[in-house]
């Protein structure tokens, strides 16, 4: 997979990680799916932060989750509000549920399928995009 | 009663307000400073009164050059509510009755100007430093789109459909057609919203509230102060700020809000304290400003507040209830930020004001008591009670 193959337009914000997400995307960029997961309580959480909300502890592992889930929501986005995205589109946009994570949900895009297709419940399975910097993004595939 | 209804909404005061970009010939500071101006002359107070300042996330203009620019000798207190957008506008109306009723100042302006053609555009994508990494590169970028997956939700749980959408927008717009100041007036159908082009689905254009330019102002002061000024106070029964558990990763940021609260407008929690603090309940409502920066968030705030059931909000618009002057509750009288105009929900106050006076350009006739809710894809949020003296 080439960048070429992009599911969106190149000039998007790209991730810019913090003390916080550095973990997460670093391990995107070896394509590997890791949530932030409490030591202490096992309750899973993403976006990163530095606490526990439910016990408040501070230490976690970044635990790996099976990289399948579910379409929670969707949109499908017309209008061009980035200069990147003018002339293209429309795209699809979903909330996906992850498996294996507690409640926690992740944006993204599901790459093989027509705006219309996208509904919610829809099985979706990680599919790894090669950013033009030499790392990955976690976007989706139908299951 | 609360600290707010020691206090009193006395003056209000508008620019013009035009399209996007169409205001270049007075900056978007002198619209401030003639809104703040009209406030003043309306409430037939001396402006060198005012000594607070209170306004919201994302105002350009520092109280301090307010003060400056207008000549005021004194600056007792000067806040602003964090939050981007529309969510802390009514938080800044209850700070400056707080700011009152402490006795750290005696006349507080609550402003907001806005001339997205001067500066930069809202709807369009701005970089969001917290969690932003986890949304624009997927391409979720914008207001409407973050509320297009929570309503998105809704119509999944609950059936809600469209047609509920182009109701608010509809009957928001008939509104607007009596309203001068409005700056959209052409008349709207169904027809029209239905084939309006798609934005974020399942939102249209006419989901999405107006671009605009203008400047508005509010003036608090004492309720004892209130009764020698021009016009009948308008009491703040109550004034509420609050966010449920878990919004901090809400629409704006990454869409992991608790997921029995996902297909909401996280007001829940906030309409306990505000009508806790009234003591009133919904149904005690006459009128209400709903802040609609999309018309799904309009359906999921009637729901929110306990003016219907949940799930039961798009039926409730359908059903013609939030139409003046028939419905059981008629809303965004002024035709809100829809139709009126878009300045983050402090033109909603000023139209709930108008109401308790009973100087609406489609007035309910003998309201008691007037809604206004503030914010929309934000986490936080915050709304008035207002009330006829
Ligand atoms: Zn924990």
């Amino acid at each position: 997979m080439t960048a070429s193959s992009a599911y969106l337009p190149p000039g998007l914000p790209t991730p810019a990680a913090d003390l916080d997400d550095l973990g997460f995307w670093e391990h995107c960029n070896r394509r590997e799916l890791r949530i932030q997961r409490c030591s202490a309580c096992g309750h899973f959480r993403h976006t990163p932060m530095p606490t526990c909300p439910a016990c408040r502890s501070m230490d976690f592992t970044w635990a790996e989750v099976p990289g399948t889930g579910t379409v929670f929501s969707h949109t499908i986005a017309h209008h061009a509000t980035h200069p990147a995205l003018r002339g293209f589109g429309p795209y699809n946009i979903v909330v996906v549920l992850l498996d294996g994570a507690d409640d926690v949900r992740m944006v993204g895009n599901v790459v093989d399928v027509a705006a219309d297709e996208v509904h919610i419940g829809m099985k979706v399975v990680l599919h790894w995009e090669a950013t033009a910097e030499g790392g990955y993004l976690p976007r989706w595939r139908r299951a | 009663m609360s600290f707010a209804d020691r206090t009193a909404i006395v003056g209000i005061g508008e620019s013009r307000y035009g399209k996007r970009a169409s205001i270049l010939d007075i900056s978007e500071f002198a619209l401030l400073c003639q809104a703040i101006k009209a406030a003043a002359d309306d409430a037939g107070m001396d402006i060198e009164d005012i000594d607070g300042f209170c306004s919201f996330g994302d105002e350009r203009h520092e109280p301090v050059r307010v003060q400056q620019a207008l000549g005021l000798p004194r600056l007792r207190f000067s806040n602003m509510v964090w939050g981007a957008g529309g969510g802390g506008c009514s938080g800044a109306v209850m700070n400056a009755a707080l700011a009152v009723h402490a006795g750290i100042c005696n006349s507080v302006v609550v402003y907001r100007s806005l001339c997205q053609g001067q500066y930069q555009r809202f709807g369009q994508y701005r970089p969001r430093p917290i969690g932003g990494s986890h949304m624009a590169p997927f391409g979720l970028l914008t207001p409407a789109q973050f509320v297009a997956l929570t309503f998105r939700r809704h119509m999944h749980l609950y059936g809600t459909s469209t047609d509920a959408l182009a109701e608010v927008a509809v009957a928001f717009r008939s509104h607007a057609q009596r309203n001068p100041r409005a700056v959209a007036r052409s008349p709207l159908t169904y027809e029209d919203h239905q084939a309006s082009r798609l934005i974020a689905d399942p939102f249209r254009l006419f989901d999405c509230c107006l671009e605009t330019d203008g400047a508005c102002a509010i003036i608090v002061t004492s309720r004892e102060r209130a009764r020698n000024l021009r016009h009948v106070p308008t009491r703040i029964l109550a004034a509420a700020q609050a966010s449920n558990p878990g919004w901090g990763l809400g629409p704006s940021g990454s869409h992991n809000m608790a997921i029995d609260d996902y297909a909401t407008v996280n007001s829940r929690e906030l309409a306990k304290a505000l009508f806790g603090m009234a003591g009133i309940t919904p149904s005690d409502l006459d009128v209400a400003q709903i802040y609609d920066a999309f018309t799904g968030v309009v359906i999921m705030a009637l729901e929110d507040f306990g003016i219907c059931g949940r799930g039961e909000g798009g039926p409730f618009a359908q059903a013609g209830n939030l139409r003046w002057p028939h419905g059981a509750l008629p809303s965004n009288t002024a035709g809100g930020l829809l139709s009126e105009a878009y300045l983050h929900g402090l033109n909603l106050v000023i139209e709930g004001v108008r109401q308790m006076r009973g100087d609406s350009t489609a007035q309910v006739d003998n309201a008691q008591t007037c809604l206004v809710t503030s914010g929309g894809a934000q986490a936080h949020k915050s709304a008035l009670i207002l009330a006829r003296d």
